[in-house]
């Protein structure tokens, strides 16, 4: 059987979509109730969270108390959280044990640090090129706020504590190792082999050892290898540590970024006379640690809740002030209340660098 | 061989070659591993010589235009380009990369930059020009290669035709004395080949002096002053394009041009 030959002969109009493919009664379909088991499992859902939220919110907000002295005074008043134990020991969940007199200059480097922080995160803001100057200078300026100098009473970092010891040592970490593990990435591949032993040996040792470990070299051993007097602060040991083992991690995950990219791009750079430092920095890096993206921010967040460790060696990181508040007998037994609001804590900075990191994948795409 | 063949409309083009050198290509030896890919090559190219270099796949075309831009290095004879014998000195082969251009088959622009960036790049952070200057170079070349509307795009916004004369214009910002095409137009879809070869010809007519690893026998006709055969590591043989097609020498030219020539049609 013969077809029938078809032509064509006008241009096809352009028509407007379907009304039923846009719209939230549309997403509902697609996404919620597509197929039988998709119905079944929507509703399963939403059984389930009717069994959690309405008793937690309960206990979290409509039966709370937020102002009370001790527990049992808590206990008294209604059957929900004790929030009141957060309120009372707030000031030393955020600053720990640094002085009160001094609490407006740690204030006023954690206001700067967002002014420093803005220019080196995001690309389109006004004056962008005169505040990555005040990013570059922000470390000494965060220096002297917090720990003393020009004029400023000295705070000894001992009494660092708190949501502002964890912030200390998830910012100096994640900007120092940052750094440092692309240019241990880079070692790692280098045509010189000394360099490159030496990076390997540096990534796999810090790997293969537990943060922990690390942190108790940081307190103890460092002090054997140190001519006798020096007292090296425990902090900047801590922070030392820290950056270290973020590196290496960092290193294996740009390490990825920089394989993925073809020989290619190196060959174009070379043949346009580019040499080895700015073929790496304008070309290479650039690519390679966008692809790397989820995978630093992966890291960064680890050091973030890594440095709740720090505990074991005795500092006063926001984990350290609940512990001791719940072994203080007014508020014994509000473990769940206590940890909540670290956690809470914790969440808000994670999913921030979470969200930023998402955004800035969408922000670098060029469309290939 | 006929000219339905070959389709050749336009006349070659005159072109003045000088006596200076530019390229000299003595007894040149490479090897990968054990495999001896480029066997005593000997090449003296001068300024404003267009030479068309073809060959089957695996003869070592690439390899030879990579040596002369130390993309790859030999191990024996020397190469010297402008005078200067490439060696492992890093400075002195930035200093002849920068004079010798080089477009690839898959382009290779930077994905990450626009047009603009990927033409100014180079010219700003090797030549150290002012990114003004820079810009307005880059502008200018890319009128020449007729995209300068897409100069804020990126490269993955653009065909593949589009993005080979950007490879183009971003080689030429840097002004360089010598051009290597290693198959410009290998990897595109036949109606985007025309617009790059035109830029080519119309480089060739300014005076560029090019090599260029084709199989576009077409352009070689039109444009080439010297066509260049390779097989197995060798040059087999070399001639001006109306000898070259019309009266190969050696059995295996004629055997490559042969087939060539039929499945081009
Ligand atoms: N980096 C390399 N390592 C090992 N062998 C290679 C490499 N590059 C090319 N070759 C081999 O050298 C020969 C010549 O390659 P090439 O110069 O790319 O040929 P052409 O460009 O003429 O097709 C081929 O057999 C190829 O497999
Ligand atoms: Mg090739």
């Amino acid at each position: 059987m013969e077809r029938p030959l078809h032509i064509v002969h006008e241009k096809a109009r352009t028509l407007p979509p379907p009304a039923m493919s846009v719209g939230l009664v549309r997403w509902l379909k697609d996404n919620l109730f597509s197929s039988a088991s998709n119905i079944f499992l929507t509703f399963v859902v939403i059984y389930l969270l009717w069994l959690i939220i309405p008793p937690f919110l309960e206990w979290a907000v409509f039966d709370a108390v937020w102002n009370a002295t001790s527990r049992a005074e808590c206990w008294d008043t209604a059957d929900g959280a004790c929030w009141a134990v957060v309120v009372t020991r707030f000031d030393q969940f955020v600053y720990g044990d640094y002085p009160k007199s001094e609490r407006w200059r740690a204030n006023l480097a954690f206001i700067l640090l967002f002014v420093a922080l803005a220019p080196v995160l995001f690309d389109r803001i006004p004056w962008r090129r005169y505040l990555v100057g005040f990013s570059i200078s922000y470390p000494v300026v965060a220096y002297i706020l917090l720990i003393g100098g020009l004029g400023l009473p000295e705070v000894e970092t001992a009494r660092f504590g708190g949501f502002l010891l964890t912030i200390v040592i998830g910012i100096t970490g994640i900007s120092a190792s940052l750094p440092l593990g692309i240019l241990l990435a880079l070692g790692r591949q280098s045509d010189l082999f000394i360099i490159r032993v030496l990076c390997v040996a540096f990534i796999e040792f810090i790997r293969g050892v537990p943060l922990i470990t690390l942190l108790f070299v940081a307190s103890t051993l460092l002090n054997y290898f140190m001519p006798p007097g020096t007292s090296f602060n425990l902090l900047v040991r801590v922070l030392i540590m820290v950056t270290l083992f973020s590196a290496a991690y960092l290193a294996e995950v740009i390490r990825g970024g920089l394989q993925a990219m073809p020989s290619g791009q190196y060959e174009a750079a070379k043949s346009l006379g580019l040499p080895y430092w700015k073929t790496m920095r304008l070309v290479i890096l650039p690519q390679a640690l966008k692809i790397s993206i989820p995978g630093i921010v992966n890291s960064f967040i680890a050091l973030y809740k890594d440095t709740t460790l720090v505990i074991i060696i005795g500092l006063l990181d926001p984990l350290g002030i609940g512990k001791a508040t719940l072994s203080d007998t007014t508020w014994q037994g509000l473990s769940t209340e206590v940890y909540i609001f670290v956690a809470i804590f914790f969440f808000l900075c994670c999913f921030g660098m979470s969200r930023y990191s998402a955004w800035l994948e969408r922000r670098l795409h060029t469309g290939h | 061989m006929t000219d339905q063949d070959v389709p050749n409309t336009q006349e070659p083009i005159a072109g003045t070659v000088s006596d200076e050198v530019v390229i000299d290509i003595t007894s040149l030896n490479k090897w990968f591993g054990d495999f001896h890919v480029l066997k005593d090559i000997n090449l003296t190219v001068y300024r404003g010589e267009r030479i068309v270099i073809c060959g089957p796949s695996g003869s070592g075309k690439s390899t030879m235009i990579r040596c002369i831009n130390r993309l790859e290095k030999h191990q024996r004879g020397k190469v010297e380009v402008d005078g200067i014998e490439l060696t492992d000195n890093i400075k002195k082969m930035d200093q002849v990369r920068r004079e010798v251009g080089m477009v690839f088959q898959h382009f290779n622009l930077f994905p990450h930059l626009t047009v603009l960036e990927n033409c100014t790049l180079a010219p700003i952070w090797v030549r150290r020009m002012p990114r003004a200057e820079a810009e307005e170079t880059a502008m200018r070349y890319l009128d020449r290669v007729k995209i300068p509307e897409q100069a804020s795009k990126y490269p993955g916004q653009l065909s593949g035709g589009q993005q080979q004369r950007v490879a183009i214009a971003r080689s030429l910002c840097m002004e360089p004395r010598v051009m290597l095409f290693d198959e410009p137009t290998s990897a595109l879809d036949p109606e985007m080949i025309k617009e790059v070869l035109e830029v080519m010809v119309d480089l060739a007519e300014s005076g560029m002096t090019m090599l260029v690893v084709s199989h576009e026998m077409g352009f070689a006709r039109q444009v080439a002053n010297r066509i260049i055969f390779m097989d197995d590591g060798q040059i087999v043989e070399q001639a001006p394009p109306t000898e070259f097609f019309q009266n190969p020498k050696s059995d295996r030219t004629k055997l490559f041009l042969s087939q060539i020539l039929h499945s081009e049609t």
